[in-house]
């Protein structure tokens, strides 16, 4: 098939950027989306000109370093997929598709389709852990995490931490990124000594770099993970818990 | 010209004595001298993110890089299986002499012996260790953590996060090294990647680095460096590795003096979904777990064009369970990889390019109902699914083998330094714990052994001999030097104005060491390749077209770097082949195979660890032989008929 490509180009942080428009040709149904950029950009070196800059790694849908806004949706049209596992024989030929970069205020654009992703890294820096120094633990056994906890643990720590949730939120919120390592964390027998430092530390930290919550659920939809806005709600009550406890925690009365 | 004693500094005494004897043989640095001590960690993996932050909790000031925008990206996170443990939960009869057993067996007695025992003794403190960071691993209903098996092993000793286990270990470790990052403990660099290791009187005092959002190239200096970057699949272009991995860090090294051992024994896993087309950028395993319910099978005629399920079972070629009937379709990754690439030559393969064979599920849904085989795999048939477009409960699976993992890697001694003072390799990026072929779920546990455990212990050793000398500063002509020549790369690389992009050259490289040096190798091809590889990569030099500037992202710059040092690789690689006169684990010589076409091994003569010295450009490496010493088990012919 043949399709019209509309791609956002912008040299660095600071251009303001515009769409240009590329012919992919002989695009076949088995190719993902992402061969079928890598056999645009060799045509485009072929030619001379500057290949169409992107982020992707595994290619398997776990590393989370791909994602781009495909004819407006994160990650593109398939439900509970990533960029790089999405596949030609979702689009038809003749088609125009327009690609953008993750578009958000706490993700400026690096270069083309390539956003700096780093306030995630900051969340998890203020607070997304369980302190435990290499060495100490006791017996892996001692301690008990009942089923449900350590599979609800698990559906939220499935997150890749690709953005899509932000990329597809309209307030650019980090809601579903943050309440999901939360939710790891504090369904855990392990994290409950640090669990309400751990919830105010990481909301206010995640507050100063993405806008707030207003309840769309676009996230969950865009999320190639499919994990559920339900955590946001846990952590919204853990946090307004966490602003009791800590206060009393640090000797205030309330 | 060789000065170079390979001295693996294995410590003396019983097996089952020596690593707790040599921790307390090394040397200690005290609490309050600990931060005056720099150490460079290149690499965000599980044996990175975890030396790192276990190096910042002693105390050292750590400096850690990764090319990615995030520690969490490494490609650790892709490891489906699970981790071996010999934690004997299952009362089964493990221990941590059975999980040593089954790691030199599995690895075809190509492995030290002293490695392989400390590698099952620290198995059990990773799981700890990674249960006390909130690793959510499957649990019983009980709450006890949950076990499978895996293969190559008789016992239940495989701890697992769903199919994600390597992403919930590289989550822990990348958490517990944001934490050190925090504390002021680690500096962290992203998007940095290394393109030069820094020696000054024959020691390790450095890196270079190519910031690759800014291009802006610089020097670091430490008093030691810690290799963590990976395996070199990606030789073969077409792999089961993430699309950046690569060997640019370990090649740089080994450029600089360090030994590169064994780059022959590479791992071809045998469920993989077929390439498509040419366009193929990567291929995706297929757990091998789907093995326990599957069966493997091609048409016996040739050109049989009708679809699975209109042949008849007498037309079928049940091939594995033919061959070895007792082990049949669980045949170990090496035997059941030969075996597809024997029927798919012979013209049986199965697909629009005939290059699969079918894994069948039929039988499994008839015997079982679909509802139990979906519980099982259903993830998997979703990822099949969404790649191919077919329905695995309905038509049968295609899979074929595709590289995976390389055994080989830089030489490390004991202490994981390699053959350069001051520079050590972990995880997949050394060659030590696995011999010539990988057992499953062993990767993830050598990675995090390294790096929690066994580095931290034996860079502090290295260190403390170090007491009182400060870095050497990045002004130093050392550091000059060798930013100048790697601006100077850059420069050549984009003023070449060739016509072929650097993809392009690394696909046809990649065919070239796939087809001579991929599941089986023999002398005429070894020999064509290392005519043809040269040939190839003179046409690169000359005619590959790198656009834009040095300044700021420039993708194809990255690339062009780490396709020529693959070139580099893959003569090596070639070479180590042909010199390995013997068939072992995942290295195949079809001179040397038994009357049933069996792996034959040599050890008379090849008992031992080849590394390989540089000698500069244009001129062949020198092979230096570590010869490995078995004491405790005794080498035997493996068996899975």
């Amino acid at each position: 098939m043949q399709l019209t490509l509309k791609v956002w180009r912008q040299d660095n942080p600071n251009d303001p950027g515009r769409f240009e428009t590329y012919q992919a040709t002989d695009v076949k149904d088995e190719m993902s989306f992402l061969e079928m950029l890598d056999a645009v950009n060799e045509n485009l070196i072929e030619a001379g000109r500057e290949p169409i800059v992107f982020d992707s790694d595994c290619r398997e849908g776990i590393c989370g370093t791909c994602g781009l806004m495909i004819n407006g949706q994160a990650h593109g049209p398939q439900k509970g997929t990533t960029t790089c596992q999405l596949h030609m024989r979702k689009f038809h030929d003749g088609e125009t598709v327009t690609i953008e970069p993750w578009r958000a205020a706490a993700f400026p654009v690096v270069k083309d389709l390539m956003v700096d992703r780093s306030a995630f890294d900051a969340i998890i820096q203020s607070g997304g852990f369980i302190s435990a120094d290499t060495g100490a633990p006791r017996d892996a056994n001692e301690i008990l995490v009942p089923k449900p906890a350590a599979d609800t643990a698990m559906d939220a720590a499935a997150c890749i931490g690709c953005g899509a949730c932000v990329a597809a939120c309209p307030n650019g919120a980090g809601q579903l990124f943050t309440s999901a390592k939360l939710a790891h964390l504090n369904l855990l027998p392990q994290g409950q000594a640090e669990r309400f430092k751990r919830t105010e530390d990481m909301v206010e930290t995640m507050e100063l770099f993405f806008g707030s919550c207003t309840n769309y659920g676009e996230c969950q939809e865009a999320c190639p993970k499919e994990i559920p806005i339900d955590f946001i709600a846990m952590m919204n009550r853990d946090y307004l818990k966490s602003k009791l406890a800590n206060r009393r925690l640090s000797g205030q009365k309330h | 010209m060789s000065n170079v004693i390979l001295d693996s500094k294995i410590p003396e005494g019983p097996l089952q004595d020596r690593w707790d004897n040599h921790k307390f043989n090394m040397k200690l640095v005290n609490p309050a001298n600990k931060r005056k001590f720099t150490v460079l960690v290149v690499g965000t993996g599980l044996a990175g993110a975890a030396a790192a932050a276990t190096l910042a909790e002693l105390g050292y000031q750590v400096k850690c890089f990764t090319f990615h925008d995030s520690p969490r990206r490494a490609h650790s996170i892709a490891a489906q299986g699970g981790i071996n443990a010999a934690k004997n939960y299952k009362n089964d009869g493990d221990s941590v002499y059975r999980l040593f057993y089954d790691t030199i067996k599995g690895g075809d007695f190509r492995a030290r012996e002293s490695n392989v025992y400390r590698l099952a003794q620290v198995s059990v403190n990773i799981i700890d260790q990674c249960v006390a960071q909130g690793v959510p691993f499957a649990r019983e209903y009980g709450g006890l953590l949950d076990n499978r098996s895996f293969g190559g092993a008789q016992v239940s000793r495989t701890f697992y996060a769903r199919g994600q286990t390597g992403q919930q270990l590289l989550l822990g470790a990348y958490q517990a090294l944001m934490q050190q990052v925090s504390l002021g403990r680690v500096e962290l660099h992203t998007k940095t990647e290394l393109l030069d290791v820094v020696k000054k009187d024959g020691v390790a005092v450095g890196i270079v680095t190519r910031n690759v959002a800014t291009g802006e190239v610089r020097s670091w200096s430490g008093h030691a460096t810690l290799l963590c970057t990976g395996g070199y699949g990606n030789a073969f272009y077409l792999s089961t590795n993430a699309m950046n991995s690569n060997v640019t860090a370990a090649w740089r090294a080994h450029k600089k003096g360090a030994l590169f051992a064994n780059a022959c024994y590479t791992q071809i896993h045998p469920t993989c979904i077929p390439a498509s087309d040419e366009s193929q950028s990567k291929l995706t395993l297929m757990s091998e777990s789907l093995r326990n319910d599957g069966r493997i099978w091609v048409p016996k005629n040739f050109d049989d064009n009708r679809p699975p399920d209109q042949i008849p079972e007498e037309d079928r070629d049940y091939y594995l369970e033919r061959k070895y009937p007792s082990f049949g379709n669980l045949a170990p990754r090496d035997i059941a990889s030969r075996a597809a690439k024997v029927v798919v030559d012979e013209g049986r393969g199965v697909g629009p390019l005939k290059n699969g064979v079918y894994l069948d599920f039929s039988e499994s849904i008839s015997r079982l109902g679909e509802t139990t085989v979906f519980e099982r795999y259903g993830n998997l048939f979703d990822m099949y699914e969404r790649i191919t477009d077919e329905n695995p409960m309905k038509v049968p699976m295609r899979i074929y083998p595709a590289s995976h993992y390389t055994m080989g890697g830089l030489w490390v001694d004991y202490n994981l330094m390699t053959t350069v003072p001051g520079l050590y390799a972990l995880g997949e990026a050394n060659f030590s714990d696995h011999g010539a072929n990988r057992l499953g779920a062993s990767a993830l546990m050598q990675g995090l052994a390294d790096g929690y455990f066994v580095a931290p212990y034996t860079v502090g050793d290295y260190l403390a001999g170090l007491l009182g000398q400060s870095v050497v500063p990045t002004t130093d002509p050392v550091f000059v030097e060798a930013e100048t020549a790697v601006n100077e790369a850059s420069r050549r690389w984009l003023s070449i104005g060739g016509t072929k992009s650097p993809e392009h050259y690394h696909r046809e490289l990649g065919k070239l060491v796939w087809e001579y040096c991929g599941m089986a190798r023999d002398r005429n091809g070894l020999e064509k390749a290392l005519s043809e590889i040269p040939a190839l990569r003179e046409e690169f030099e000359k005619n590959v077209r790198v656009l834009g500037s040095a300044e700021g992202v420039n993708q194809s710059l990255e690339k062009v770097g780490r396709v020529a040092d693959f070139f580099e690789l893959g003569e090596l690689m070639c070479r180590d082949a042909l010199m390995r006169e013997e068939s072992c684990g995942g290295h195949f010589r079809v001179e040397h195979q038994t009357d049933d076409g069996e792996a034959q091994r040599n050890d008379e003569e090849f008992s031992f660890v080849g590394a390989w010295e540089w000698n500069g450009e244009g001129t062949a490496q020198t092979l230096h032989k570590e010869a490995l010493v078995f004491e405790n088990v005794k080498p035997s012919q493996r068996s899975y008929k």
